[in-house]
């Protein structure tokens, strides 16, 4: 996560977009990143996972990654090679398990009203900024110091290697 | 200012800690991890990946319960994986196919009330109603836990829910969590710890709260909580345990000024979740005559013993109408022993369900009754998105097994309360 800046097509969608969407139950067998990433919003519409080639950044509504605990739900979208989520809000368990496997994840209240689907957007992380494809920037939620701990050490597996090999607490 | 809540209480104890406060990070001591067959092989990879040993393997319970019995190759291949990695780490909390739903063999005598446990699925809160904390996890934050034995919370704001009065008959837990989810919606708690109270706890089984602690999850929240009573000790007695109660006086029900929510059991109806959302919460009297094809008891949400008892109610000399398929499944091995014992699996079975061994299965749409294309659903499971139990094209309703059982019935949504006597 050593990102300073990340660019990226937009695909937009609502609230409450739950995991059952994100990753249908009858792919949960496949734990392969690559493999979940073919059905990657499948639930939400079939067409997503085709579109999901050219976008990269996903710009949400509220509440988004409701429902199961299945991490399948960030391995799937990181597997078809979405870099940031960019939401109203998020859902608990989705968003820590985004934050331990990497996958950005920013709260930015008012985004989805301006972004339009297929537009450009610019995730500038030094600034704190979206920069939106008119020009304009807006500013997304401070990234909680806890969250911002796991996401130096590289996701939580490396802070759980370092842990272990180091003895500590 | 110090947090009026169990669960801020269960957390400073964890940590080590005289008090917390809401938004303080906490590292907690973690009692008990439990991990399944589908988010458990991802826990495994990081364990396997990292060649370490686990230091505490009575602390792990692990469950094959989402394909129970396998119906598919790839499914036991992650079987065998388990019963190797069982066997290899020294795992004796190692519940096989048949054992039934993690969440009901959980609550059926391991958890303890004050304890803290986490669970790899997020209907984990379920323990909450024995007085624990209990939330649900990713499969990285498992395995972190089985490996460290602690993990990292952020101490939640209570939501406190005042419960008054007592429940009509053929009104249960299911309808009260319904409420309340239709009143906070989908996200209305979350990151926040539900608190039970009020007069109102004494009209609630323990199976009534399970369901209400299980669905909490549903609005968004980390976990729920109900505190100890004579209810919870009679409970815990039947499984041999025997709570000290002067040791756990911080686990009873406490005074709240203002509650964010008080409900009166009394002045409620059966509810009916409408597709696509738990939330999305009506009285049964606005859906009733929706014409359904498929009627699902079971699930961790209302797979128990007194849930197949209000069914077997319902349905005892009757039959189910022609056009219905009734599914039926016990939420664990010890419910369906107690049920065919008194002879409710009879009656369900003479009444013309379907009854499967116990597991997840239809409840996620992974066998043993999988909906199709345009099925209408009326389910006592937990969960009605789009293409949760099969088909993106079923439309899923959520019930009571009383409501589940009198639809079935009448091959539309029913009121079970016309079937009181």
């Amino acid at each position: 996560m050593s990102l300073r800046r990340i660019e990226g097509r937009v695909l937009v969608v609502g609230d409450n977009v739950d995991t059952d969407a994100i990753v249908p139950g009858r792919y949960l067998t496949i734990t392969d990143p690559k493999e979940l990433g073919k059905h990657a919003l499948e639930g939400l519409d079939p067409a997503i996972p085709g579109k999901l080639k050219e976008r990269s950044i996903i710009v949400a509504g509220r509440n988004f990654g409701c429902g199961s605990s299945r991490e399948h739900a960030v391995l799937a979208l990181l597997g078809a090679g979405v870099k940031a989520v960019v939401a109203e809000s998020f859902a608990r368990i989705f968003y820590r398990n985004a934050i331990n496997r990497g996958l950005l994840v920013l709260e930015a209240p008012g985004a989805r009203q301006k972004i339009t689907d297929g537009d450009k957007l610019v995730i500038d992380l030094e600034r704190g900024v979206l920069v939106l494809a008119s020009g304009e920037t807006l500013p997304f939620k401070p990234i909680a110091r806890e969250v911002l701990e796991i996401v130096e050490a590289g996701g939580l597996v490396e802070k759980l290697k370092k842990e272990l090999h180091h003895g500590g607490r | 200012m110090a947090v009026n809540s169990i669960t801020a209480r269960i957390l400073a104890r964890a940590s080590g800690k005289d008090r917390v406060e809401v938004g303080e990070t906490v590292v907690a001591k973690v009692d008990k991890v439990m991990i399944h067959d589908v988010t458990g092989p991802i826990a495994l990879d990081i364990i396997d990946d990292l060649k370490a040993g686990i230091p505490s393997p009575e602390n792990l319970y692990v469950f094959l319960d989402h394909y129970s019995p396998s119906p598919s190759i790839s499914a036991s291949n992650i079987h065998r994986r388990f019963r190797i990695f069982a066997k290899t780490h020294k795992v004796a909390n190692f519940f096989d196919v048949g054992e039934g739903v993690c969440h009901q063999v959980m609550v059926e005598g391991v958890v303890r009330p004050g304890e803290v446990v986490v669970g790899a699925d997020s209907h984990t809160t379920t323990y909450g109603a024995l007085a624990a904390f209990a939330t649900g996890v990713g499969s990285t934050e498992a395995a972190y836990a089985i490996l460290t034995g602690k993990l990292w919370f952020k101490v939640p704001e209570p939501l406190h829910v005042r419960l008054e009065g007592t429940l009509p008959s053929y009104v249960n837990g299911k309808d009260v969590v319904l409420s309340i989810l239709g009143v906070l919606g989908q996200e209305g708690a979350n990151y926040r710890a539900l608190e039970f109270g009020g007069p109102g706890l004494r009209a609630l089984s323990m199976s009534d709260r399970f369901t209400i602690a299980n669905m909490s999850v549903e609005c968004g929240a980390k976990n729920a909580v109900f505190p100890i009573d004579d209810i919870t000790v009679n409970y815990l007695e039947e499984f041999g345990i025997l709570p000290n109660s002067s040791s756990l006086s911080y686990l009873k029900p406490y005074e709240v000024e203002s509650p964010h929510l008080t409900l009166n059991l009394d002045a409620l109806e059966p509810m009916v979740a409408k597709p696509h959302s738990p939330a999305n919460v009506v009285p049964v009297s606005d859906v009733e005559g929706v014409r359904v094809d498929t009627a699902f008891i079971g699930s961790c949400t209302n797979g128990r013993y007194e849930d197949l008892l209000i069914a077997a109610k319902i349905l005892k000399g009757r039959r189910v109408s022609k056009d219905v398929r009734l599914v039926v499944t016990p939420a664990s091995r010890r419910v369906l022993v107690r049920a065919l014992q008194d002879g409710l699996i009879k009656i369900l079975l003479d009444a013309g369900a379907v009854v499967t061994p116990p597991g997840c299965g239809a409840c996620f749409g992974g066998h043993l009754g999988v909906a199709g294309d345009d099925e209408v659903v009326i389910s006592s499971s937990n969960r009605n998105f789009v293409g949760r139990m099969g088909s993106p094209k079923a439309r899923i309703y959520l019930a009571s097994p009383a409501t589940v059982a009198a639809s079935a019935l009448e091959g539309c949504i029913t009121d079970p309360r016309h079937y009181l006597e």
